[in-house]
């Protein structure tokens, strides 16, 4: 085991790290999170991929939670700050819950309650580094917003962290429409987390969809996609262009 | 916002460590080998330390914090052990760990494996890496020398395997670990955990098999040259 210096930045404009607690970068991350409104209420898709700088370490990470009756939440960034998040959801959801008063929290308000615990955590400069999608249905009205590590939140049809801010979000631009049935849903998710598997280095082929009504949650069990390599000029790279690295 | 926000790999830690879980039971394993740069400060170092009867950790990365963390959540399980009536679960000293992990992050530089055997759910692994994440795994690997290792588990893990397998395996990981990363080497440490207890093994580094480009041990050049071989010396 290594002797090393304690972990001081190497430069000098940072002070001593033990005078305050402030995040300095992430570990152990998970990629995109990508979901959607469809007829009944919102479909989710998340990897299991938990990765470790380059390397894919750790291949059986659940990024998607539902969240007492009525959401679900998924993240991506750091799996420690998730994992901790949940426990304040937990506590949340257990509080609600002894009021036995015939209500609960809906996606709406833990939202909210999201929003607010990652902006705060933004203005000590010690942010959850992680990037939340939260779906719910509750008495028919379906939700789906998202909060940043920094306290960007917004509610939209379809929403992506990472990665699939700038491959998904444009497919689901094109193709997304009110009243897609389950089927289209869950197929117009898997061309996106296909994109996401050829061109994001920390994805991973092992991904669940989580699907949120208003009965309930379902998370699928871990499946792979088919990926396509038979173009001929995979083959053949250097047919139309001899000479060509 | 620059600075340091560099998303590169952490920095390696000396050491390989890995834990197992087989049918009936944990085997964890370690090398020996303690550095402080490049000398090795220790080189029959215990790397893998009593929590409870029958929970254990592997340590890597800074002794210290391992050392630090180790001795807090033993005293911590002691007392919940005495306030319980009964055997801590693997579970809870693994979450003893992540909160003391978790809560320092900032600070800490130490990954653990905890392993044990408790009456509820057997033998479990749980891996606590940079940053305080749990992560419950059927097998688990650590410390600088695991970057060797991933493609060889890929291969040779198996679920189900029996204690004997289990061990083995852990050997050839670790001495193949020594084989290929500096910060890891001395001597390959054991500890199975299950029903019946604990048993704690040994294996010399002079004692592992011979992997590529390794040659046997010998005295002296004098042996081989006074030896009956038909391999004359060549210069």
């Amino acid at each position: 085991m290594n002797f090393m210096a304690s972990k001081q930045p190497e430069n000098f404009l940072l002070g001593p790290e033990s005078d305050s607690q402030r995040t300095l970068y992430p570990y152990v991350t998970g990629t995109s999170v990508v979901a959607l409104k469809y007829k009944d209420g919102i479909l989710m898709a998340a990897d299991m991929g938990g990765s470790y700088g380059s390397t894919l370490r750790y291949k059986n990470v659940e990024r998607m939670k539902p969240i007492g009756k009525h959401s679900l939440l998924g993240a991506s960034g750091e799996i420690s700050d998730f994992q901790e998040i949940l426990r304040y959801l937990d506590d949340l959801i257990l509080y609600d819950n002894m009021w036995d008063d015939g209500n609960s929290l809906g996606p709406k308000e833990v939202h909210n309650y999201l929003t607010r615990l990652m902006y705060n955590r933004r203005n000590k400069f010690n942010p959850l580094w992680n990037s939340l999608v939260l779906g719910g249905v509750k008495k028919g009205e379906k939700y789906l917003g998202t909060v940043s590590m920094i306290g960007v939140n917004f509610e939209d049809n379809h929403v992506a962290t990472g990665f699939g801010n700038h491959l998904a979000r444009p497919i689901l631009r094109q193709e997304w429409h009110e009243n897609l049935s389950f089927e289209d849903g869950v197929k117009l998710l898997e061309k996106c987390m296909r994109v996401l598997l050829y061109r994001d280095r920390s994805a991973i082929n092992k991904l669940q969809i989580a699907k949120i009504t208003e009965e309930g949650v379902t998370i699928s069990q871990p499946y792979s996609l088919k990926t396509y390599w038979e173009f001929s000029a995979f083959a053949n790279p250097a047919q139309g262009a001899v000479g060509t690295w | 916002m620059d600075l340091n926000m560099d998303l590169n790999a952490p920095h390696s830690m000396g050491t390989t460590i890995i834990g197992v879980t087989y049918n009936g039971g944990v085997v964890l394993g370690a090398d020996s080998r303690t550095s402080t740069g490049m000398y090795v400060a220790n080189r029959a170092s215990d790397k893998i330390t009593q929590l409870t009867d029958n929970v254990y950790v592997c340590r890597s990365g800074s002794a210290a914090d391992s050392q630090l963390v180790s001795d807090y959540v033993r005293y911590f399980l002691h007392q919940h052990t005495i306030q319980l009536g009964q055997p801590a679960t693997v579970k809870v000293a693994a979450n003893l760990i992540r909160l003391l992990s978790y809560s320092n992050k900032n600070m800490l530089e130490t990954g653990l494996i905890v392993g044990g055997w408790d009456k509820y759910e057997g033998g479990k692994i749980y891996g606590i890496p940079l940053g305080g994440t749990l992560i419950e795994q059927p097998f688990a690997i650590g410390g600088s020398g695991s970057s060797y290792l991933y493609g060889f588990f890929d291969q040779a893990w198996k679920e189900g395997m029996t204690k004997d397998e289990a061990e083995q395996l852990v050997v050839k990981a670790v001495s193949l670990a020594i084989a290929r990363d500096g910060a890891s080497g001395g001597v390959v440490r054991t500890v199975v955990i299950n029903s019946e207890g604990v048993t704690r093994n040994f294996y010399p580094g002079d004692k592992l098999q011979l992997w590529h480009e390794e040659l046997e041990p010998q005295n002296s050049l004098l042996d081989i040259l006074n030896s009956p071989s038909p391999e004359p010396m060549n210069i």
